[in-house]
């Protein structure tokens, strides 16, 4: 936790409200996103009781398993449920590739990701919690391997949506991705509040904190949200005494009723066991819609748009995949993969913490503390200062920054940027301190046009306040990797291909 | 162990590799501890190779390291025409440039009658394939490097030498993932580690004594770091001295704790028992007071390289921390006392170094818990094995009280190898000796 995070914390439990700790919203929001709230079994890895999805606050639809002990029941459930999600994804498909894509990308047999244009959007999943993605993980590997013949065979769809759910739960990995969102990560991130990361996790009491009710703190609110009974966990696990008390009668109920070949009983008991189960999620449902409102009223910072369509660029690449018959994900990484995926995810968390940062004063803020930049205000400036020392006269305006923060830059060290003027470059030509406060003089090169008076505007002048910092989001060129055939003898050789086998589905994680 | 035996054990151990190097079929490993000659080891087995009519290609994992490696080369084989391959705008640092048989250049192509050629992991991983792989690769620091950096460049050689301290800091990574715990090649372990467990029939060897640590603090960091392995210090206690110039005018709480140190080759200056932020003023400004009275002093030495009393001169003095905003808070704290030269920086950056005095931050001073970050034992084993005659601890009050408050809770994976030592054990091992060596400050 930072030490600006930590301060709001203490002022949250102080004025029994959540802070907000950032100016803008960081995360893309859809205007149709589909919420996905998924409950599963106690006492199993990967064993489905039921879901609430939508797209529509007002028409949650749940989905219940109303045996989920027995697997031929829980692949009907994953069926119904890629239903929904299917159905949802392919708005977002156009409905035929152009005729030019399929000439330029087509023949490349599913390398060919990259070099068709992206869809427009991308459909956005909402789920409550880090918990509910992995368990989503968890259900798409258990069903993107199964087989439409031979013994236990599934619906076509289910593998399908197996495939979906891998590639939702793998985006949900990388820094800046808003493909299939955590609501009480999005939250968190945005609000400080006075409990706890781990109790943050619960989202009603989250929410308690941000928007109390009216005469409560956030404290008597998130309190009241810890009680099983007026607000149910927002899953995937299961209130325990919900299970006992409630949810093995109904089972039982279903297990009779089956036994006895009573048709109007069975039904019966499928609507209380659906009645107990709607209890259980419709005030999750509530909630959800209640955070997707409060985060849509944030204005969106300006690299979301950046990051989305790095997210739309994932979707469309999966789709040309499938429709090219490319293998389902494999279950592991092989040494290549792995190395390629690391050296992406962690060129995108640079560049995303760096796009949030010049994004948002309040994140700047945290680097201000650190020394990685400094905000003041420009006390003098010569904006059509030249450089003659070379054979050509250079334009190079030098100007004056007082600041109080703590500088700890240096001249001769690496040079600065202002998130203000993003292409513009800043060499610390001298550090003195004054009084308390600091100046630092400036040196700076390009974005000012190509003659030797700058355009207007491109230089900071006298009074303006200015933020310099050392982050810089460079293009750096990707890292070469051997192909996967080439993986030398210090990491095993070369894999051997992978076929996609019956064993993969095998729910441990 | 007189320095002669000690001589003469470490020559056994360097033969014994030097042999296996001969045989190997694809590689050897050699661990070393904290100054055990390791340099000395890849500048004699270069040497070596290059005489049996290999191309040798060197791997180091920062600039720095591969310039300190280019200046102990050249010094020993001056003959030898080594190739140092660069970036562009590569300017030879001083101590690389005084040599006459180093060629800076950016391509392979311009170095072919070179056979000591020597880069970064990440400039040899941008070379273009070629025709004929080199017949060996020494990979210096290879426990620093990440794995995903040997699988770039694993395909340039046959044959390879790995040294490293498996004590250090293992290598990082910037993004949190268990997704590839216990695959045996998951990206973010150690080169090593991943070597070893696709190739277990690799042969791995120890190098036996430090010639940096003092006896005094051998048997320590040994027992805490290194507990399986182990190894001894070169020299005994009275071959290496610390002494004073001056005597102290009403000596201070400082004064107390650099005689403690100068005495017994460790002090622990405590400061009270508080929750701080990283950048904790008191402790900060006392490691630039120790750092600052020490020269004020004028501490001498006397050591098996020099009978003579030697001054402890500025640059022969580190200040350890943890965090950059440390480094930054201690340069400005000795700034204020107008005391210059000395070097200030994090763990990760003094890895491979060695001082005469250093003066260490104690990861865990004023926090309020221990994670997995400040408990790491490379961390706390760099910090400590860096000094050829004493290591002062700046501490917060309650530092065993705090490790038994936060016993490691890491969860366990499957496929995974438990890491020893255990960094909470390595902790609490060397806190009970710093004990013994506690100065309170007032």
């Amino acid at each position: 936790m930072t030490l600006l995070t930590a301060l709001a914390r203490v002022e949250a439990a102080a004025v029994g409200r959540a802070q907000r700790i950032r100016t803008v919203r960081h995360v893309h929001l859809s205007d149709r996103p589909l919420v996905l709230i998924p409950l599963q079994l106690a006492g199993e890895a990967c064993a489905p009781l039921a879901a609430m999805v939508g797209d529509d606050p007002d028409k949650p639809r749940l989905l219940t398993v109303y045996e989920p002990r027995d697997r031929g029941k829980r692949f009907e459930f994953v069926a119904d449920l890629a239903e929904v999600i299917l159905a949802h994804l392919d708005g977002y498909i156009p409905a035929n590739p152009a005729p030019g894509d399929a000439e330029n990308g087509g023949s490349g047999g599913g390398a060919s990701a990259g070099q068709v244009d992206p869809f427009p959007d991308a459909p956005q999943l909402i789920v409550p919690n880090p918990n509910a993605a992995r368990y989503l993980r968890l259900l798409g590997r258990s069903a993107r391997f199964r087989r439409v013949d031979g013994e236990y065979p599934v619906r076509p769809t289910v593998p399908l949506l197996g495939r979906w759910l891998t590639h939702y739960a793998e985006r949900a990995e990388v820094p800046g991705s808003a493909l299939m969102l955590p609501m009480t990560t999005a939250l968190a991130e945005h609000w400080a509040t006075g409990q706890s990361d781990l109790e943050d996790a619960n989202l009603g009491a989250l929410l308690g904190w941000i928007e109390p009710p009216p005469g409560q703190t956030g404290q008597q609110a998130a309190r009241a949200a810890e009680d099983p009974l007026r607000c149910p966990p927002a899953g995937p696990a299961t209130d325990p005494t919900f299970d006992n008390e409630v949810l093995q009668g109904r089972m039982q109920a279903i297990r009779d009723a089956a036994t006895s070949g009573d048709a109007a009983a069975a039904h019966r008991a499928q609507a209380a066991m659906d009645a107990a189960v709607r209890d259980q999620l419709m005030p999750t449902w509530g909630l959800m819609w209640r955070g997707y409102a409060l985060l849509a009223a944030l204005p969106e910072a300006a690299h979301v748009a950046e990051h989305w369509s790095w997210d739309t660029r994932s979707f469309t690449d999966q789709v040309e995949w499938q429709r090219a018959g490319g293998a389902p994900q494999a279950r592991r990484d092989n040494a290549v993969s792995a190395a390629r995926r690391l050296a992406s995810l962690e060129r995108t968390a640079q560049r995303v913490a760096i796009h949030r940062a010049y994004d948002d004063p309040l994140v700047m803020a945290e680097y201000r503390l650190t020394g990685d930049a400094f905000a003041g205000t420009v006390i003098e400036a010569d904006p059509t200062r030249q450089d003659t020392s070379g054979k050509k006269a250079k334009l190079r305006p030098w100007i004056t920054v007082e600041t109080s923060d703590e500088v700890l830059v240096e001249p001769d060290g690496p040079g600065l940027r202002s998130p203000a003027r993003p292409a513009q470059e800043a060499a610390v030509i001298a550090v003195t301190a004054a009084a308390g406060r600091t100046r630092v003089l400036l040196e700076l090169e390009k974005g000012m046009g190509r003659s030797l008076t700058p355009s207007p505007g491109s230089v900071p002048a006298v009074g303006e306040e200015v933020t310099y910092t050392t982050l810089k989001d460079e293009f750096q060129p990707s890292p070469g990797f051997p192909s996967r055939e080439q993986t030398p003898w210090t990491h095993g050789g070369p894999p051997r291909e992978y076929v996609p086998a019956d064993d993969d589905a095998w729910e441990s994680s | 162990m007189s320095i002669a035996e000690a001589a003469e054990r470490a020559r056994r151990a360097t033969d014994q590799i030097l042999a296996d190097l001969a045989t190997a079929e694809q590689g050897v490993v050699v661990d070393s501890p904290p100054g055990a000659g390791k340099s000395t080891l890849v500048v004699s087995a270069a040497a070596e190779l290059a005489r049996n009519g290999a191309r040798v290609m060197l791997v180091g994992q920062t600039n720095e390291q591969v310039d300190d490696l280019i200046d102990r080369l050249a010094v020993d084989n001056p003959d030898t025409p080594i190739g140092r391959l660069s970036a562009g705008a590569y300017i030879p640092a001083e101590r690389v440039a005084r040599h006459q048989n180093v060629t800076a250049r950016s391509g392979v192509a311009d170095l072919v009658d070179h056979p000591l050629v020597i880069a970064t992991a990440a400039k040899w991983a941008m070379l273009k394939e070629q025709d004929n792989p080199w017949p060996w690769a020494i990979i210096d620091e290879a426990y620093q490097m990440r794995s995903d950096s040997l699988l770039r460049i694993a395909r340039l050689f046959d044959k390879a030498l790995f040294v490293g301290d498996p004590g250090q800091l293992d290598p990082f990574s910037t993004v949190e993932t268990e997704r590839w715990l216990g695959l045996n090649w998951d990206p973010m372990s150690s080169a090593v580690a991943v070597l070893l467990t696709n190739n277990s029939h690799i042969p791995t060897r120890t190098l036996p004594v430090s010639w940096r640590l003092p006896a005094s603090a051998a048997t320590v960091v040994s027992a805490a770091f290194y507990p399986f392995t182990g190894f001894t210090s070169a020299t005994e206690a009275d071959d290496r001295r610390m002494r004073w110039n001056t005597r102290a005018f009403h000596p201070t709480d400082v004064d107390r704790a650099l005689e403690t140190a100068a005495e017994t080759g460790w002090g622990l200056y405590e400061l009270g028992h508080r929750h701080t932020l990283p950048t904790d003023a008191d402790a900060v400004g006392a490691c630039a007071e120790l750092a600052a009275r020490l020269l004020q002093r004028g501490a001498v030495t006397v050591s098996e390289l020099s009978p003579e009393p030697r001054p402890v001169t500025a640059d022969r003095i580190a200040i350890g921390v943890t965090r950059t905003v440390q480094t930054a808070a201690v340069k400005r704290a000795l700034r204020e006392l107008g005391v210059t030269d000395v070097v200030v920086d994090t763990a990760n950056r003094l890895q491979g170094r060695e001082f005469d005095v250093t003066i260490m931050l104690h990861p865990l001073s004023g926090r309020r818990d221990a994670t997995a970050f400040h408990l790491e034992a490379g961390r706390l084993c760099v910090l400590a094995s860096r000094h050829r005659h004493a290591c002062i601890v700046v501490a917060r009050a309650g530092i065993p009280e705090l490790l038994d408050a936060h016993p490691s809770a890491e969860p366990v994976h499957l496929g995974v190898p438990v890491k020893f030592p255990d960094g909470w054990e390595a902790h609490q091992a060397f806190m009970a000796h710093l004990g013994q060596h506690r100065v309170c400050a007032a």
